[in-house]
């Protein structure tokens, strides 16, 4: 009962606050609600019981990735581009349309059964850190490596972009 | 009911006292000690030998007229304080100050919330923290709070990245995320995790220095001397709520190191047996006593060092530390399964 009332308040603010993120006037604003957005996403997983999602997801997220996005938006100030096209609401309409083709293929990906909720395995227990830590250099030992060599090849490719000389 | 919430509760209200107040006075302290490393006598008037000057502060504070740059963006304005102090507070959710005690039945526990990644709990609100920096410089609408608050965010996080390296290093002594968990492994083990890591216990005094924007690494504050800071624009109950929020920073940053390196609520030398009756001191007055003498260095190397150039601060956490921090990583890895 608590569970439900706190999943249902959790999901209507962060459909609120992702609402507000692409209808805020100011990029800085919405970049500030990208954050309670991810903070109540950490506040979803520790009602999951995965309370080391939950800090890594403030951590490294919230506290560290959209930090280095709001430099950005801070330093280079954009304002909102002029109307390319002569009709105004060309971009309303186009944004419902594409909408609802997501919509569409959503609900056909739940029809035909490719995406099953996973059965619940009861309260995990409270060594989230252990058990991630197993499954991850045990089961999924691959991809570990593989999303490492990708994050250095990403920090090479951010070096060599910004260099002044080697 | 009343042990799961009543007394949680009234815990959570003697530590917001206890940190206010002590902030209170720290500030006072740090006047004195500076005071008198040179050889004057600092704030004297208000009380017997100052001691009440931090009450003329708060009252002065409140009353400064509350002013707001014209085009600054309000919402953000107001936030900004509030971002900053907010997380400075609930760190202190799960700091063990002490043994677990019984009254009347009643278990009060020596923390508030004993959370199993309690560690990264403080990790993850210090690195939020930082938004209250960023937005400060920003919506004050300013050039230089801007730039202020840009490299004072930028040299935080940078540091954090040599901060969190050394605590991995005493998770895996300690084999466990929870700071009571922590305290317990020094228990256990008899030694403070100190003396087993003096190098991770080093690289973690200079980042929490340079974290709480403290001398020899507060450039982004003390431009404020020669131009202006991040907090620039801010004036009466704002100001303090920044003044606040770093030393509460610091005091936190204490904390995390009294428990994690010098054994939280422990006495000194726990596995040596004749020394117990040193037991018979209260586990939160070990506590207090070990998280003041690491302010007290705080404070005795703001009046000693002189103050680090920016680049020469960048380069000293990117180039050395992180590097070193590393490679204490590595060598504790190695040391826990070889020997």
């Amino acid at each position: 009962m608590v569970e439900a009332a706190a999943f249902y308040i959790l999901a209507a603010l962060i459909l609120g606050f992702g609402a507000l993120v692409i209808t805020a006037k100011s990029t800085v604003h919405s970049v500030l609600f990208l954050v309670a957005d991810f903070l109540c996403v950490a506040a979803l997983y520790v009602t999951l019981q995965a309370q080391f999602l939950a800090v890594i997801q403030v951590m490294v997220y919230a506290g560290g990735i959209v930090v280095l996005y709001l430099f950005v938006v801070m330093l280079v100030n954009l304002k909102r581009p002029p109307e390319a096209h002569s009709d105004p609401r060309r971009r309303g309409r186009l944004g419902f349309v594409m909408a609802v083709a997501v919509l569409a293929e959503l609900v056909a990906i739940f029809a035909v059964g490719w995406a099953k909720p996973a059965t619940a395995a009861g309260a995990l227990s409270p060594n989230n850190v252990e058990q991630i830590g197993r499954a991850l250099y045990t089961d999924y030992l691959i991809p570990f490596e593989l999303a490492s060599i990708l994050l250095l090849v990403a920090m090479i490719g951010a070096i060599i972009l910004a260099k002044r000389e080697l | 009911m009343v042990e799961t919430a009543i007394v949680p509760l009234i815990m959570i209200v003697i530590v917001l006292v206890a940190v206010l107040v002590t902030v209170m006075y720290i500030v006072l302290l740090e006047r004195k000690v500076q005071a008198w490393v040179q050889v004057r006598l600092g704030p004297m008037r208000v009380g017997p030998h100052g001691t009440l000057q931090p009450l003329a502060d708060v009252l002065k504070l409140f009353v400064k007229e509350d002013i707001t740059p014209a085009r600054a963006d309000k919402w953000v304005f107001t936030a900004a304080p509030i971002i900053v102090l907010v997380p400075a507070l609930i760190a202190f959710a799960v700091i063990p100050f002490g043994r677990d005690l019984t009254l009347f039945g009643i278990t009060i526990p020596g923390r508030i919330a004993d959370v199993n990644v309690g560690l990264l709990y403080i990790i993850s609100v210090a690195s939020i923290g930082i938004y209250g920096i960023i937005l400060g410089g920003w919506a004050s609408n300013s050039k230089y709070p801007l730039l202020a608050s840009l490299r004072s965010s930028a040299q935080l996080i940078s540091y954090e990245i040599a901060v969190t390296m050394t605590l991995v290093t005493v998770i895996m002594l300690a084999g466990t995320l929870s700071m009571v968990g922590i305290v317990d492994a020094q228990l256990s083990k008899g030694w403070w995790f100190g003396f087993m890591q003096p190098v991770a216990f080093f690289i973690y005094f200079i980042g929490g220095l340079a974290e709480t924007n403290r001398a020899p690494f507060d450039l982004p504050e003390a431009e404020q001397e020669l131009v202006a800071g991040f907090h620039t624009e801010y004036s009466g109950m704002r100001f303090a709520f920044y003044f606040l929020a770093e030393y509460a920073n610091m005091i936190v940053v204490s904390s995390v190191a009294t428990t994690l390196f010098l054994g939280g609520w422990l006495a000194p030398f726990p596995n040596v047996a004749w020394l117990s009756f040193l037991g018979f001191v209260p586990g939160w007055a070990w506590f207090m006593l070990k998280t003041f003498g690491f302010l007290y260095v705080f404070l005795w190397v703001r009046a000693t060092l002189p103050r680090y150039r920016y680049d020469q601060l960048m380069r000293l956490g990117w180039k050395w530390l992180i590097p070193l921090a590393i490679l204490n990583v590595v060598v504790t890895g190695l040391l826990k399964v070889l020997v």
